[in-house]
């Protein structure tokens, strides 16, 4: 099983049907993963806030859903994620897939990846980063049962040294 | 209040009250339709329309109204979902109406209620007041099925088709410059913990009555 495929596995042990993104490359083998499986319900947003709105909403609803994003999508996230999903106790789990680190080429990216981690600190927003692919499955599955049972939400930051990552040969 | 607002627009429709259109739109609701209100005035007048067990109050997160709905509405298909917002909110999200129109939720109507203002900051001018027009930024988003309300009778008119056909359905329509006066209980756990149970997708404890 490769990684995305444990991780949609874990997604889907967890009832997480929802699977909402703005792509990126790195996470390509999650957002097909999911459009080619019935059981998720696979949206493309038009911006990473929006999402962030419709996890809300469907969770609500009492549907499970994540958002899937870049590093640089996480910028446009901190009134949503302050002012909707943490105070309203929304158990949304984001995937943000780390971009600004070992081998980014744009330094707009490495510049907006060090601001995701205080931001999230700031807000009290717990996180995880996913370096290992055996550790992974375990991490996300205890990260989406604590969101849940403290109606929390929750960021998971794939890194490269599970993702590959995205490198420009120079 | 019937004046044309063709100052406003180059179509001919009556302005509204905010406070008296969610009143009427309040009335109509039988089938406990989930309604999202969107941020400031608009919320006050829908808790001001008399409080509904499947209300959502939104007190932050600009522009999310109609996301926040769309997530219900997809959620349980089953029940109408209403989106409430005002033109500077859905101005900042304008691209979740493409998102709208491309996942066509049969049960989602969005009423954006505008004033060409944003009221509660003073009242500053937005674009709605001289160039953007809602409808037609629907329309070629993909919602078919996107109309300026053109008076009361037209409102009942395009409410119960959105109820009885499939969606999604935009309608706009033009108030006043009014504000809300009921005063919302800013109280964003108590909000979701009770849309949740008006859902029926609350935890049902005793602490939950």
């Amino acid at each position: 099983m490769t990684w995305a495929e444990s991780f949609l596995a874990t997604l889907k042990e967890n009832d997480v049907r929802l699977v909402t993104y703005v792509p990126d490359n790195v996470l390509t083998p999650l957002i097909k993963g999911a459009s080619a499986d019935n059981y998720f319900i696979s949206v493309g947003t038009t911006r990473e806030d929006e999402a962030i709105g419709m996890v809300a909403g469907a969770w609500m609803g009492g549907m499970r859903g994540c958002v899937m994003m870049q590093t640089s999508g996480f910028g446009t996230l901190p009134n949503a994620l302050a002012s909707l999903v943490v105070p309203y106790g929304i158990p949304a789990i984001l995937i943000v897939s780390e971009r600004g680190t070992l081998g980014e080429f744009n330094i707009g990216q490495v510049l907006v990846s060090r601001t995701m981690r205080p931001t999230l600190d700031a807000i009290a927003m717990t996180h995880h980063t996913l370096a290992d692919e055996e550790a992974m499955p375990f991490v996300v599955d205890r990260a989406i049962k604590q969101a849940v049972a403290t109606q929390s939400p929750v960021a998971l930051i794939l890194s490269p040294l599970l993702t590959g990552g995205k490198v420009f040969k120079c | 209040m019937a004046t044309t607002a063709s100052e406003l627009t180059n179509r001919s429709v009556q302005v509204f009250n905010r406070a008296e259109l969610t009143k009427k739109l309040v009335a109509k609701l039988k089938r406990g339709e989930a309604v999202v209100g969107g941020i400031g005035n608009t919320n006050f007048d829908l808790y001001g329309a008399g409080h509904r067990p499947e209300n959502f109050y939104m007190l932050g997160s600009m522009g999310l109204a109609v996301p926040i709905a769309l997530g219900v509405a997809i959620a349980q298909p089953q029940r109408g979902v209403i989106a409430l917002e005002g033109d500077g909110s859905i101005l900042m999200s304008l691209g979740c109406l493409s998102t709208v129109a491309q996942l066509k939720p049969r049960n989602l109507t969005i009423i954006i209620i505008d004033n060409g203002m944003y009221q509660i900051t003073g009242k500053q001018p937005t674009t709605t007041r001289s160039t953007a027009d809602i409808v037609e930024i629907a329309r070629a988003s993909g919602i078919e099925n996107s109309s300026w309300i053109r008076d009361e009778a037209h409102f009942d008119a395009l409410i119960d088709r959105s109820f009885a056909d499939g969606g999604p359905f935009l309608l706009a329509a033009k108030i006043d410059d009014q504000p809300g006066f009921a005063k919302m209980v800013r109280d964003p756990a108590l909000i979701r913990n009770r849309f949740m149970k008006g859902l029926g997708t609350g935890r049902g404890g005793a602490l939950d009555e």
